[in-house]
């Protein structure tokens, strides 16, 4: 932008940016296809007590295993609970635990990367064979072992996904800081008296958004992945809470006999995640494009 | 001279497509070169130079195409040519020497391959022939050690070196037409000044045509025949170099001429006419003229009609309606030197014996336990220097002499390992975060990237607002008020506030920074390369607004450039870096005459001036900077010195000689002999 900019307000600029910022999401075919897909799951987890007309966790025991039909649009599961109530509240649920596991996984992960990448040297060298270690175990396998030591609950699988996401994060932060820190901003705020920290947080964090605003929307993909395992491995949520991977756990050995609750609630995991990840690298990509 | 022309553009154009509509970046250019012939074509970044050579070899990317005009080589056209012709040729008969040597050589092939690989390929010869043929290109541009190089990688190379091996690549299948993308802007002055000699000589003995890109006058005066000036997407004037030197018709040419600092010109005998305003982007170019809007000739019709290029003279060709008027366009009257600042002022700087070593990593194990011993790079070696109040002290040296790291360790962001720092009476010889926030305030810096000057986040007056809440320069509600001020003081307007980074020029962002950097009202401000990043007019725009903040709030000033134009523009006082030391210090005018410090003068002989006139100096570097991490003993220049004395020089550290008037050389030569020394 060469100073041509017409005069703006600063309001009339931010909108100029939002403007901005869309136009890299519509202008992606396959980031518009990703979002739709999202906004989708995001709609029917708002609206879930108006899409369906009953309560996931009531047990009609006059119609166990019913086939889709006017009443039940995808029938019953073996309590004779309403897949689709079901599907709808699982929305809710995995909607709500996969930002909030992704939020916290990058808050551990900037709180480690930002420092580490700052100073360097030996506290670099700590943190990170740390993090080595820990990304050494295998995802899954890593959930189970803190699951099994804290116990299946909302905020253990939470904790679980931050504690397992968190190394791949504090790498990313690490390695932008250590290229943002050399920058002549940052030697500015330093012949300003500015501390550590704030250098850090105002100077450095902002900077770092781009790219990790990528890697949050492929993140969203994982935890909802990750999420529906620990489900179907039982370390997800308690029983009754309608929840996708458990839909499917509970499912799974009666295939033969009611296809209908395992194949929604994989349509809903896949559809999801693969939107969440269509969204990502559309986004990635026009982003990318004309640089 | 042929008949038929080389190459010859006519009417040419190009665009580019973007997220939104396609972008014309060059529009109706035409010119020819015919055999023997250099054309030099030179204008600021972003109008469109690049583009016509890549036009050229239809290598514009996937966004960009011809869109009009025709490219005839040596009589046909180009265009619309089947890629697989095009390759031939470009192979075989038009070869292109590059801006960044590293980047255009394979890295991990070694230079006998890459070079014998276009042989191969294009005539087929064996393996034997081809390394003949190498060897043979080699040692025509002056390698030296032809079979050693012949083996290495190209980071074994320096940069000198590899763009000679670039054109040697260029030059090997005879090629009629030889097109060189700013092949020297990457490389140190004293390089630069062998490459140009070298590209001189190639032209007189292979009477190759050369299309020459530069955005530096003097380049383009010292080598070529005809000159194009290009300013958004146009070519507004082409003559004969002689010609559009001294007698230039088009308002831009002469604004670019006026711009330039003048290497042989005392400080304050010469002003420079920044030209106001700026290249317009190739999707917002004015409708009439387009370089109406900063020209100070404009009238009415300017704004509406589009002048065509046209033959004003026999050979010189100028799109300006007004060109048959003759313009005043002399250059500004000379005055005399205003008295600086008297030298017997109080010391705001002293440095005693500053020492600033990087450690490098362990090459083993061994290391961490304390096996290896420790290597250090010697960034500045022993280096003491004063500054006086109100006064401009100027560092020159070429890349990796220290006098950044000098600066940065000034103004405490690197720190001393020997040696002491005064500033104002206080002893400064701690790291930033050890000193108190009053001198931290008193001792700031301008920084030398405009991208990297100011944080994308945040828009412009936040940043110089930061500052001042942190210095409590002026009360918490007056921040805005005194925000404006500052903006005002380096000429920018109120609205620049809420602008972000990304939405300003260069220049804009470099005006900031000095805002920045003043903000705190300091008592000295060390300048970085200020300038070295910008565009000719813009450079000027800057150096002048420093000239006039300094003599405003007497500001006392470091400036460090590789520039000794801009030093000589600027300075009061200069001191001449090698390697980590001083070689030569004194008051300015002592500097540029002699007696010289012989890398001074090899210094002062390579800057390229913007006169085709005057015949090239003599004194040229060979060789390779040693590393700094094992300096040669003795003096650290006795490796390169065309006047070397013998063992002395390699054993004993040089004399300090005062040739009066503060003027001191560190060299063995006897004084006698240092007056005889002429660039």
């Amino acid at each position: 932008m060469e100073g041509t900019m017409p005069r703006l307000t600063a309001r009339q600029r931010r909108r100029h940016e939002v403007r901005e910022a869309l136009s890299v999401i519509f202008a992606s075919r396959v980031a518009k296809v990703g979002l739709a897909l999202v906004l989708f799951w995001v709609l029917i987890a708002i609206l879930a007590p108006l899409v369906s007309r009953y309560d996931p966790l009531y047990q009609d025991y006059k119609s166990l295993d019913m086939p889709p039909s006017a009443r039940h649009i995808l029938g019953t599961d073996h309590l004779g609970r309403d897949v689709w109530a079901r599907v709808a509240y699982g929305a809710r649920t995995i909607l709500t635990l996969g930002p909030v596991s992704v939020l916290a996984a990058f808050v551990l992960g900037i709180a480690l990367g930002l420092p580490a990448g700052y100073y360097g040297g030996w506290l670099d060298e700590a943190v990170m064979r740390v993090l080595d270690a820990l990304m050494a175990f295998p995802t899954i396998l890593l959930y189970m072992i803190i699951i099994s030591a804290v116990g299946a609950s909302a905020v253990n699988v939470v904790v679980a996904i931050a504690i397992g996401g968190a190394p791949g994060i504090a790498r990313l932060v690490r390695a932008l800081t250590m290229d943002i820190r050399t920058r002549e901003y940052v030697a500015a705020a330093k012949l300003r008296g500015d501390s550590d920290l704030r250098i850090m947080v105002r100077e450095i964090l902002p900077n770092c958004r781009g790219p990790l605003i990528i890697d949050f929307l492929l993140r969203m993909g994982y935890a909802a992945f990750y999420i529906g395992t620990l489900g179907f491995l039982g370390l997800g949520l308690r029983p009754p809470t309608p929840d996708w991977g458990a839909m499917v756990q509970e499912g799974h050995n009666r295939m033969t006999t009611n296809i209908w609750p395992v194949l929604s609630a994989t349509v809903a995991i896949v559809s999801l995640v693969i939107g969440l990840n269509l969204f990502a690298d559309g986004v990635r990509e026009e982003s990318m494009r004309y640089q | 001279m042929g008949e038929i022309p080389v190459l010859a553009i006519k009417h040419l154009a190009v665009s580019y497509r973007t997220r939104r509509r396609e972008v014309q970046a060059v529009r109706d250019v035409s010119f020819e070169i015919y055999e023997g012939q250099n054309l030099g074509l030179v204008g600021e970044s972003g109008c469109g130079k690049s583009t016509v050579a890549y036009s050229v070899v239809n290598f514009l990317g996937p966004n960009g195409r011809v869109s009009g005009g025709q490219i005839l080589f040596k009589g046909q056209d180009l265009r619309g040519r089947p890629e697989s012709e095009l390759r031939r040729l470009r192979g075989a008969e038009i070869s292109m020497v590059y801006q960044e040597p590293m980047s255009a050589l394979n890295p991990t092939m070694r230079i006998e391959d890459q070079l014998a690989e276009a042989l191969i390929a294009h005539r087929g010869l064996s393996k034997a022939e081809a390394r003949r043929e190498c060897l043979e290109a080699l040692r025509r541009v002056y390698m030296p050690d032809v079979e050693g190089v012949m083996r290495r990688y190209p980071h074994q190379l320096s940069g000198g070196q590899q763009q000679r091996v670039l054109i040697a690549m260029a030059m090997l299948n005879s090629p009629k037409l030889l097109i060189m993308d700013e092949p020297t802007t990457a490389l140190d002055v004293t390089v630069e000044a062998a490459v140009l000699d070298l590209v001189a000589e190639l032209k007189e003995r292979y009477h190759t045509a050369t299309l020459y890109i530069s955005h530096n006058l003097g380049v383009v005066a010292r080598i070529s025949d005809q000159v194009a000036v290009m300013y958004a997407g146009e070519v507004v004037e082409y003559a004969p170099t002689v010609e559009i030197f001294q007698r230039p018709i088009h308002p831009y040419t002469a604004g670019l001429m006026r711009c330039l600092p003048d290497v042989d010109a005392p400080k304050g005998t010469h002003q420079l006419v920044p030209i106001p305003g700026q290249v317009p982007r190739p999707d917002c170019i004015p409708p009439g003229c387009v370089f109406a809007p900063r020209c100070e000739y404009r009238c009415a019709e300017c704004d509406e009609l589009r002048p065509q290029l046209e033959e004003v003279e026999p050979g010189h060709w100028v799109r300006c309606l007004r060109a048959a008027e003759a313009l005043p366009l002399a250059t500004p009257p000379r005055r005399s030197a205003e008295g600086a600042p008297a030298a017997e002022t109080e010391t705001v700087l002293e440095a005693q014996r500053v020492k600033v070593y990087y450690s490098l990593p362990f090459q083993t194990l061994g290391g961490i336990v304390g096996l290896e011993k420790r290597r250090y790079v010697h960034a500045v070696d022993d280096v003491s220097l004063a500054v006086r109040r109100g006064r401009t002290l100027g560092i020159v040296g070429e890349s990796g002499c220290g006098k950044s790291t000098l600066a940065r360790a000034i103004v405490g962001l690197e720190p001393l390992r020997e040696g002491r720092l005064e500033f104002l009476g206080v002893d400064i010889s701690q790291p930033l975060r050890k000193r108190s926030l009053a001198s931290v305030r008193q001792l700031q810096m301008v920084f030398q990237d405009p991208n990297g000057v100011l944080n994308p986040s945040y828009c412009v007056g936040d940043q110089i607002a930061a500052s001042l809440r942190r210095f409590k320069v002026v009360r918490g509600d007056d921040v805005y008020g005194e925000v404006v001020r500052l903006l005002n003081a380096v000429k920018l307007n109120e609205e620049y506030y809420y602008r972000l980074p990304r939405q300003l020029s260069g220049g804009e962002k470099q005006r900031v920074g000095i805002a920045r950097a003043i903000a705190s009202n300091p008592a000295m401000v060390v300048c970085d390369e200020p300038v070295s990043a910008l565009d000719v007019s813009v450079q000027a725009a800057v150096l002048t607004l420093l000239q006039e903040i300094q003599q405003q709030y007497r500001t006392t000033m470091i400036l460090i450039s590789h520039d000794l134009s801009t030093v000589r523009f600027f300075s009061d006082d200069v001191a001449v870096m090698y390697l980590g030391r001083i070689v030569e210090c004194g008051p300015c005018e002592a500097i540029y005459a002699p007696p010289n410090h012989p890398y001074t003068a090899a210094l002062l002989a390579a800057v390229p001036r913007p006169d085709p006139t005057l015949a090239a100096k003599h004194i040229r570097l060979g060789g390779l900077v040693p590393s700094a991490v094992n300096p040669p003993s003795g003096c650290r220049f006795h490796t390169r010195c065309p006047f070397k004395m013998g063992a002395i020089c390699e054993q004993e550290e040089p004399p300090a000689r005062d040739m009066g008037r503060g003027h001191v050389i560190w060299c063995h030569l006897p004084p006698e002999r240092l007056y005889e020394i002429k660039p």
